[in-house]
């Protein structure tokens, strides 16, 4: 093949050849050269940057949920608590239909109509990226069979989870209030708190009472855990763990067995209970009927529940001992009384002969008194004893709005006690000035006439009523109510008594002055008095004062006729009460909705609650209060 | 005994040549169990007898004479074209590409064949003109190029078309064709780019895209080649030893055995490790040129320069792809990288190129 080809220069050829070669080599380091380069540029200059973004590939921050601390009872007995438990989760956004996915998945495991309601309401109220449950609870097979099954499922997870568990169900569910779902509200409330970093991985918060209140203490510090992770996003193992902090557990200041006895005694009727210890404030019941389960609130409240609860005519979320604003009635007469001795508008001795009515000078007006004719002549004693409306008409008006005012303002009504949980209302002590801002209209002489009874525009809460009959109870020194007992420290176990915020030692009243209030207050309990059945056979002596609270307005003339009138228009009776009367051990302010008289209603309930506090005794049945076959002439 | 069977395996193996191949290619094992996880011999036993089957093929091509070679040069040549329009007609479909032909008793891939028969086949046809081609003959050399590399391009599978275009191209910038028609060319390849950009397929016009900008989409396109850069920029000097590479070793880097095994690779042995790669393949290129520069024939010469060229072309654009300077086409790291195919491909060249370093002296007498 080579022979023949005569013409062929083959040196120049070769030199050709090799020159383009050396153009080839040059070339060749070049690009050699810019390659190591780029390497020296990745590797060497820019080493801390990617070593940085690889270590952020493959590690994970994980944050670990801490125990949400317990509540217990004065007496150790769980209010509420944690249990562990299998959820399985969607997280919206990683499934592309989620209803039919869920259609799919009660095939594999049972997703009920009440799971499929409750998980609908969570994602409207959620973003598409959050987790959320569609079944809790899940048994071990259930687990098992969704393992099975998983590959199905993208975008469900299973988890292990803490739940919140309220053992006692509806007893004292106000008090111990509940947790749910961290709500946007709750999430500008942490991040404005600076606490984002320690609610990292927790999903639920405390909403109301002990659960809202103390949620601080309750959550504990989140810990975290460096996970090394694949691409997929797999744990492969843990690099490093910071333990979460158990929350605090606290000791609550309720006694769960009179708690219960108080709930019972209520029967059928609604209402509110506060009993206070009058020497350091401890809440020990705290009633507000009817109730709820508030286990129906920890995995997110399906809408039917939620429907039923919010409305129900009997309004079971409203705490009616902090929340309920209702005319005190005669129970504000022994705070009269002492507003007179206290400004010597009245000396215990001063006596009035009741007509049955008062009328202020030139008005032609009748003030009626409860008791059609009269009580005959009345002193200060007998007034708050068979609570004669006439003498304190005119007490009242003899003192003045704003000396009423102030004086009430002094045992705390009108203002919030600062309970240590949230939500109380202030009630209302009226003033002139208060009435012109209001309806802009001036005081009449007639409005603080009515006041003196306890109606016209005073409102006061069972709270406020607790806290002020505690305060006779514990010598004219204030006490403040509140519902921490102590703080049991998670890591320590030592308990941290709770420290009331400020303390006083002085009587707001003279205590000669309160001797004669609290001497006619005992009488209230005994024969003749208004809630003689209240002390009927007790081993002990009760100081107590009724009261009625008018639901609807009664014109001049009209008769309040129960038969008459529709059940939720009747009187709400009152009672406020302590025990013993030379040693008060209990000081108690009850409401009961519609109950009509103080002293047949009311009465029933606190001797209960008295009868266990003081003897331990346990009533026999449910002392149900009968509303019908009431003496007439107790009314009030 | 042995020593015979020595000088069996030894004969027309170039010495420096095979030592640096016999190197390489044992970094590679380490390198591919590292990238397959660890733990297993599952892929390096069978990247194993890839190799084995390679260098049979090293062996025998290097037996054989370079005028049978080029006896044979224009009918593989016209046998690749045949089964390369056998591919477009009848070929098999994987991943969304027509590569692969099915023979009934094998499968294969003609377009790994033409990165050898097209060099032969110009190689081959220039030293027929041994007087020196003329500007036609280049013309028809560009054509012989084109046809292949259009019929490769189209299956798609622009990685192997860009190495067979880059083969056949050696040849004609080695035979001579003139500096001021090279320029040209170029330049009216650079005025061409408006109107091929069209009609390049989306996922290619992506890829140049995202070299320019591999943030755009983290998680998309750009999320080969930001991994592989962080892989090798974390590795540092000194690299973070060997199965110890974070980004290797959880999934991060993907094809990770295969075109992306230097992010591997600079993850676990750093600048050091990639420095030491480089130094052997330049060992390598610089042998094969020597042995072109001293190869007798204009044939021999042409296709042993294409041979080391190609096979520079081969490493540096997989070295450019994988550290983010180069736009990612399918070009594994040669003689690194896991899989068979190119392996073999790779190893035949370097048989011819033994071939013509040990039968010089025969043609020359």
């Amino acid at each position: 093949m080579i022979v023949g080809q005569a013409l062929r220069d083959p040196q120049r050829e070769l030199t050709v050849f090799r020159n383009r070669l050396m153009v080839a080599g040059v070339a060749i380091l070049a690009a050699f050269a810019l390659l190591l380069a780029r390497f020296v540029w990745l590797q060497v200059v820019q080493r801390e940057y990617y070593h940085t973004l690889a270590e952020a590939n493959r590690i994970s921050v994980v944050p670990v949920v801490p125990n949400r601390g317990l509540i217990l009872d004065r007496n150790g007995t769980v209010l509420a608590a944690n249990y562990s438990a299998y959820t399985l989760e969607i997280t919206p956004s990683r499934v592309q239909n989620v209803d039919r996915a869920i259609d799919e998945l009660a095939k594999v495991i049972e997703v009920s109509a009440r799971d499929r309601r409750r998980f609908r309401k969570l994602q409207e109220e959620s973003k598409n990226f959050e987790s959320l449950p569609i079944r809790t609870r899940l048994t071990e097979e259930e687990v098992a069979r969704f393992a099975v099954n998983r590959f199905r499922f993208p975008g469900f997870e299973i988890k292990a989870r803490l739940f919140r568990s309220y053992p006692q169900g509806e007893i004292a569910s106000h008090a111990i209030g509940y947790i749910g779902r961290i709500n946007d509200a709750d999430l500008k409330r942490i991040d404005a708190e600076g606490l984002g970093t320690n609610y990292k991985g927790t999903d639920h918060i405390g909403k109301l009472g002990i659960e809202g209140a103390y949620e601080n203490e309750l959550h504990g510090v989140t810990g975290s855990e460096q996970v090394e992770i694949d691409a997929g996003g797999r744990a492969i193992r843990s690099l490093a763990r910071t333990e979460p902090q158990s929350g605090n557990n606290l000791v609550v200041t309720l006694d769960l067995p009179l708690q219960k006895i108080a709930e019972e005694a209520f029967g059928d009727y609604n209402g509110a209970l506060v009993a206070i210890d009058p020497h350091n404030g401890d809440v020990l019941a705290l009633v507000s009927r009817p109730d709820f389960d508030p286990n129906l609130f920890v995995d997110g409240i399906d809408p039917q529940n939620w429907d039923a609860l919010n409305n129900s005519p009997d309004k079971p979320l409203n705490d009616r001992a902090l929340r309920g604003q209702y005319p005190p009635g005669s129970t504000i007469k022994p705070f009269m009384a002492l507003a007179a001795l206290e400004l010597r508008k009245r000396s215990p001795q001063f006596t009035i002969s009741d007509p049955g009515y008062f009328t202020l000078a030139g008005v032609q007006h009748r003030y009626r008194d409860w008791k059609k004719g009269g009580h005959g002549m009345v002193d200060m004693h007998r007034a708050i004893a068979v609570s004669c409306d006439t003498y304190f008409y005119g007490l009242a008006n003899d003192l003045g709005i704003d000396a009423i005012h102030d004086f009430l303002g002094r045992f705390g009504f009108g203002s919030p006690t600062g309970i240590d949980i949230e939500g109380e209302l202030p009630g209302l002590v009226p003033s002139p000035e208060w009435k012109v801002q209001r309806f802009r209209q001036k005081w009449y002489a007639g409005d603080t006439v009515s006041v003196g009874i306890g109606q016209g525009y005073l409102l006061t809460t069972p709270m406020q009523l607790a806290a002020a009959v505690a305060t006779l109870a514990n010598g004219g020194v204030p006490v403040r109510p509140h519902l921490l007992k102590a703080v049991q420290d998670a890591k320590t176990q030592e308990l941290h008594p709770y420290v009331p915020a400020e303390r006083t030692d002085t009587p707001i009243v003279k205590p000669g002055n309160l001797a004669i209030v609290l001497s006619a207050m005992v009488d209230v309990t005994r024969p003749g008095g208004t809630a003689a059945q209240l002390g009927a056979g007790a081993p002990y002596s009760i100081a107590a004062k009724t009261g009625t609270a008018q639901v609807v307005g009664m014109k001049q003339g009209e008769r309040y006729d129960e038969k008459r009138m529709k059940r939720e228009h009747w009187d709400h009776a009152l009672l406020i009460a302590f025990a013993p009367a030379d040693d008060p051990k209990l000081a108690l302010a009850i409401l009961v909705e519609n109950g009509q008289h103080g002293g047949s209603t009311a009465g029933p309930i606190a001797r209960a609650v008295f009868d266990y506090f003081l003897l331990g005794k346990k009533p026999a049945k449910p002392p149900a209060p009968a509303p019908e076959g009431t003496p007439d002439q107790e009314h009030d | 005994m042995i020593s015979r069977i020595f000088d069996f395996l030894a004969r027309r193996i170039d010495g420096p040549l095979m030592a640096a191949l016999a190197l390489t290619l044992a970094l590679g094992l380490v390198v591919v169990y590292s990238a397959s996880g660890g733990g297993s011999f599952e892929r390096v036993g069978s990247q194993a007898r890839n190799l084995a089957l390679a260098l049979c093929a090293l062996w025998v091509f290097a037996q054989v004479h370079p005028q049978t070679l080029m006896r044979v040069a224009l009918p593989a040549y016209l046998a690749g074209l045949a089964l390369l329009v056998g591919v477009a007609l009848f070929g098999d479909v994987r991943n969304g590409a027509r590569r692969w032909l099915n023979l009934g008793f094998t499968t294969v891939q003609p377009s790994e064949i033409m990165k050898i028969a097209v060099p032969l086949a110009i190689a081959w046809y220039f030293h027929r003109h041994e007087e020196g081609p003329r500007l036609r003959d280049f013309a028809l050399a560009g054509v012989m190029v084109a046809v292949p590399v259009a019929l490769i391009a189209r299956q798609p599978d622009l990685g192997t078309a860009l190495l067979v275009f880059a083969s056949g191209f050696y040849v004609i910038f080695l035979g001579g064709l003139s500096w001021k028609v090279l320029l040209s060319l170029a330049a009216a390849a650079g005025a061409a780019v408006p109107f091929v950009w069209p009609m390049l397929h989306d996922y290619q016009r992506q890829r140049i895209l995202t070299l320019l900008d591999p943030m755009e989409d983290p998680l998309g396109s750009g999320y080969h080649i930001i991994q592989s850069t962080i892989a090798i920029g974390s590795g540092g000097i000194l690299g973070k030893g060997w199965l110890n590479g974070t980004q290797a070793q959880l999934d991060f880097v993907p094809e990770r055995s295969t075109d992306f095994i230097l992010a591997v690779f600079g993850e676990e042995f750093g600048l050091v490790g990639i420095a030491v790669l480089c130094a052997l393949y330049l060992l390598i290129i610089v042998r094969g040129l020597m042995i072109a520069a001293n190869a007798s024939t204009a044939f021999a010469r042409l296709t042993a320069g294409a041979i080391t060229l190609t096979f520079f072309t081969y490493a540096f654009v997989n070295m450019g792809m994988v550290s983010g300077i180069l736009p990612v086409v399918g070009v594994p790291l040669p003689m690194v990288s896991y899989g068979g195919t190119a392996l073999l491909s790779v190893l035949a060249g370097f048989g011819i190129l033994m071939s013509i370093a040990t039968h010089k002296q025969l043609v020359s007498s």
